[in-house]
């Protein structure tokens, strides 16, 4: 049985499983049922400056009929006043001693009232404190959340005022909302925080209702950019992750990254892990189905870490890191092609049509006696028996350029995999080549020649 | 009510839908139920949307299936019932009616790995969508001064009929009955099709401008004749006739199996209920009529001269019909109707053994000498097939195998005379589709004819 336990900047807990600042950790009842639940910790749901929320606030992004694959928010930070969020931190704390605890905060670009935060938090007892330099919404209008997270000398500043104060581990939350994410992260660094956290939740617009018209969530007939998250943002919050934790300076300064980014099942889970993040976050998969969803994360993380003989989160942590390249570092001389297992293949034809439409032309449709054949029927021959004698999809392997488009579109698992040949091209990298040959990266006859030269044709 | 077998004839009035005009007997509720919004939309998501794909092709009317369900994937209901409406007419009544098993749904690609597409649901939830609303999805051609009879308003009629009319002639469909629809009103029970989704599609025809006369009956030559001197074509989609006598002795108490099928659906009050019933035949009529009896409550037994092997119904008919509780009796041939004071007291059978492989590759089989026994019962129905049209000798039509001879065009021996649906065999089994595509194929030759005379009219 796995060790799931975490030292993430000093703050220990007992799995990796946080609920991120959000509303499921709006209270103290709240997160003593989701303790109770198994979760390892929790980002308390950002405190700070008084606020009003607005209804409605969500909207949800359906695909293919399922539900929330992503969500959408037009909510605030914690509208419950600043004392009774405190108390209740305290209680939980004591309550909970072995889980984290972790308040996040968010107040005026002022030394004054960060300082006077800071103390608030550390007398509650919590484990640490969060900066939330992400909120897109509502916030950024009054030059808190991702107002600050956008602007590297502010967000700089403004974690100097809170690191300077407190002896609390300090994680600053970055926003997604930039260019680079790295230019807040050397910031935080700078500004001296322990920990980064990513991503917060992106700007977006949901959808526009087909019939009234109107944005959603349509507020009173008005609709305004939200935050995107939930699985959708999964994609683009592993490359963040990797952006920090193969950045040189990130990686020379120690600090942890907490991952976050539409994390639903252990899977999720531990491919941040595997990227490198120190602990998780959750919110929108827990505000789909609720706390219990943990137990599944927690029961199939440690399954997966016996199977793969992971004893410790530690040494599972940011092992994928070293494939990471730049295209630039790629082997130019790899070469795979698809192959479909005509045992597994159903002859929907899929395949076929994506590559012939919008690929390389490399997928032939074969009849049963050999012969290659164009799509079409007989408008006198019908009846079941027809699916006996369809044509099979079959791959041109010195057409193929190995795009996996085919791979990506079949719906049967492990009918087309893409399998790697003898390539036809000297196994160099981009970057390697035209350093030899710069002329190849600026002159097309350079290329052509050199193409010649590796009996590389295009098709 | 929870046992539908024991009600009591008269159903309440709340059972009595205010939108039929037929009497609802929720003993005949439709085996499949409509699908629900989500249902219809979570099923349309499973279709992989096949390219060329085989259900397509195994459709003898050629409906583009996967266009269809991806239309209804994308809420576009009306967009869907166009596709499917555009290949076949009577898309409500095959919905219904086809049997999918041995046709689309038979060769789903994905009966390889999981369950086929309901694909007929689907087609009945698009169609059922327009037609429950009167949306009209097509016009009548521009008028080409061009007259056609069609005799029969029956499925292959029907069908004829609204290609003809959308391609400009002026349409008199001609139908000896009260009421159009032929087969699909009269003769498909309302566990599978209520009177209403016919005559829905009768509308549909006229909406096109076609003109039904009810109460006209070709008889002979003669009239024949006189269409022909009055329409430019005429298409003949006269069905078939009665079930053939069995020439036993007791004949006269011998229920008509179609003509039960018809009485339970026009008017149910006049069948006589008997406890005890049994159907002869195990083809598709028989087990419709012994569908019938036993939702009406009565111990039904099918006598059969072959075995389970040599049946025509098709597979699923049969395991249906067990799970309905009809009980089978193999290898028994009728030979006398039992009857005291008019009243049937059962049926006098002899036992069969199977012998040689007639010419139609079926065993032929032979009475047991002295096995004779009874089946008490109250009714016996008998569904043994239909008589041949006997009106093709009498217009002086050449036959093939009793039934009318037409080429590939559906022309007859007769200059401008036409046929298709059940009084003709061009291809496989008769059906509904069949019946629909012989429409069409009559429609395309005919508007050749026509449009060839115009030209020549005109030269």
């Amino acid at each position: 049985m796995a060790d799931l336990s975490v030292n993430f900047a000093g703050i220990r807990a007992p799995n990796p499983f946080w609920l991120a600042s959000a509303p499921p950790t709006n209270s103290g009842a709240q997160i003593h049922r989701a303790f109770e639940h198994g979760w390892g910790g929790a980002v308390w749901k950002t405190i700070g400056a008084p606020v009003l929320n607005i209804s409605n606030r969500y909207a949800g992004l359906s695909i293919a009929g399922q539900r929330l694959l992503a969500i959408n928010n037009v909510e605030l930070i914690s509208d419950r006043p600043l004392d009774v969020n405190l108390r209740e931190i305290a209680e939980i704390k004591r309550l909970w001693p072995d889980r984290a605890v972790i308040v996040s905060a968010m107040v005026d670009a002022s030394p004054e009232a960060w300082r006077e935060i800071v103390m608030m938090i550390e007398d509650t007892g919590a484990d640490g404190i969060e900066l939330n330099y992400g909120c897109p919404q509502g916030m950024s209008e009054r030059g808190m959340g991702a107002a600050v997270g956008q602007v590297p000398e502010m967000c700089e500043l403004n974690t100097h005022w809170v690191t300077s104060v407190t002896k609390l581990p300090v994680i600053v939350k970055l926003t997604p909302n930039v260019t680079r994410i790295t230019e807040p992260a050397h910031a935080a660094i700078a500004g001296g925080a322990h920990a980064l956290s990513l991503i917060n939740t992106i700007n977006s617009i949901m959808s526009v209702d087909l019939d009234t018209l109107q944005i959603t969530p349509s507020i009173g007939g008005r609709g305004t950019h939200g935050g995107y998250a939930g699985p959708a943002v999964k994609p683009i919050a592993l490359n963040m992750l990797t952006e920090l934790l193969t950045d040189d300076l990130v990686l020379r300064s120690g600090v942890p990254v907490c991952g976050m980014g539409g994390i639903q099942t252990w899977k999720d889970a531990a491919e941040f892990l595997l990227l490198g993040a120190g602990a998780v976050q959750v919110c929108t998969a827990a505000m789909h189905y609720g706390y219990r969803i943990v137990e599944d994360m927690i029961d199939g993380l440690s399954n997966w870490m016996d199977d793969k003989g992971f004893a410790t989160i530690p040494e599972l942590t940011g092992r994928a890191l070293p494939q990471v390249s730049s295209f630039g570092e790629l082997d130019l001389g790899y070469q795979a092609v698809a192959r479909i297992d005509p045992d597994k293949c159903i002859q929907c034809n899929l395949c076929y049509v994506a590559c012939n439409d919008t690929a390389h032309q490399c997928i032939d449709l074969v009849a049963g006696n050999g012969v290659r054949v164009d799509p079409g029927y007989d408008m006198r021959v019908n009846g079941k028996a027809v699916a006996d004698t369809r044509p099979t999809p079959v791959v041109r392997e010195p057409d193929c350029v190995g795009c996996a488009l085919c791979a990506n579109v079949c719906p049967v698992d492990g009918c087309i995999t893409m399998v790697s040949v003898p390539g036809t091209q000297q196994s160099v990298s981009w970057d390697a080549l035209t350093a030899q040959r710069p002329e190849i990266a600026s002159s097309w006859d350079a290329m052509m020649a050199y193409r010649a030269e590796q009996g590389i044709e295009i098709h | 009510m929870t046992d539908h077998t024991l009600v009591d004839d008269a159903l309440p009035d709340r059972n009595h839908s205010p939108d039929t005009q037929y009497p609802y007997d929720l003993r005949f509720a439709p085996t499949h139920p409509p699908l629900s919004a989500h249902e219809a939309t979570v099923e349309a998501h499973r279709c992989l949307y096949c390219y060329d794909a085989p259900c397509i092709q195994a459709c003898p009317t050629h409906i583009d299936i996967p266009t269809f369900i991806r239309k209804i994937a994308t809420d576009n209901l009306r967009g869907s019932a166009r596709t499917i409406l555009e290949a076949n007419f009577l898309g409500g009544t095959c919905a219904r009616v086809c049997p999918v098993e041995e046709l689309c749904e038979g060769a789903c690609v994905l009966n390889a790995e999981e369950k086929p597409i309901a694909i007929g649901r689907l087609q009945r939830h698009a169609v059922d969508h327009v037609q429950e609303r009167g949306v009209q999805l097509f016009q009548p051609g521009t008028p080409t001064g061009r007259r056609v009879a069609v005799v029969g308003s029956g499925p292959a009629g029907l069908s004829v009929s609204a290609e003809l009319a959308k391609l400009g002639h002026a349409v008199t469909l001609l139908e000896k009955r009260e009421l159009g629809g032929g087969l699909s009103t009269y003769g498909i029970i309302v566990l599978r099709e209520p009177v209403e989704v016919s005559l829905r599609e009768v509308d549909a025809v006229r909406a096109l401008g076609v003109t039904v006369e009810t109460g006209r009956e070709l008889t002979s030559r003669d009239t024949l004749d006189a269409l022909l001197s009055e329409y430019g074509a005429v298409f003949l989609g006269l069905g078939l006739g009665a079930v053939p006598a069995m020439g036993i002795p007791g004949e006269e108490h011998l229920i008509d199996g179609l003509q039960y099928i018809e009485d339970s659906k026009i008017r149910p009050a006049s069948l006589a209920d008997a406890q005890n019933v049994v159907v002869i035949g195990a083809g598709n009529t028989a087990i419709d009529a012994a569908t019938v009896a036993r939702r009406r409550g009565a111990d039904v037994t099918m006598l059969y001269r072959r075995t389970e092997a040599e049946m025509t119904a098709y597979r699923h008919e049969y395991e249906f019909a067990l799970s309905e509780g009809i009980q089978y009796r193999f290898l028994t041939q009728p030979v006398r109707v039992l009857s005291e004071g008019g009243q049937v007291t059962g049926v006098e059978c002899v036992r069969m053994v199977l012998g040689a492989v007639d010419p139609g590759g079926r065993p032929t089989p032979r009475p047991l000498p002295g096995s004779e026994f009874v089946v008490p019962c109250g009714a016996v129905i008998k569904a043994i097939g239909q008589e041949k049209p006997a009106l093709a000798a009498e217009l002086g039509l050449n036959v093939e195998g009793g039934y009318i001879a037409v080429n590939q065009d559906m022309q007859t021996s007769l200059p401008r005379v036409y046929a298709g649906g059940d009084c003709v065999r061009v291809r496989g089994t008769a059906s509904t589709v069949m019946a629909v595509q012989d429409g069409k194929y009559a429609a395309a030759a005919i508007h050749g004819q026509l449009s060839a005379a115009q030209e020549t009219a005109h030269g």
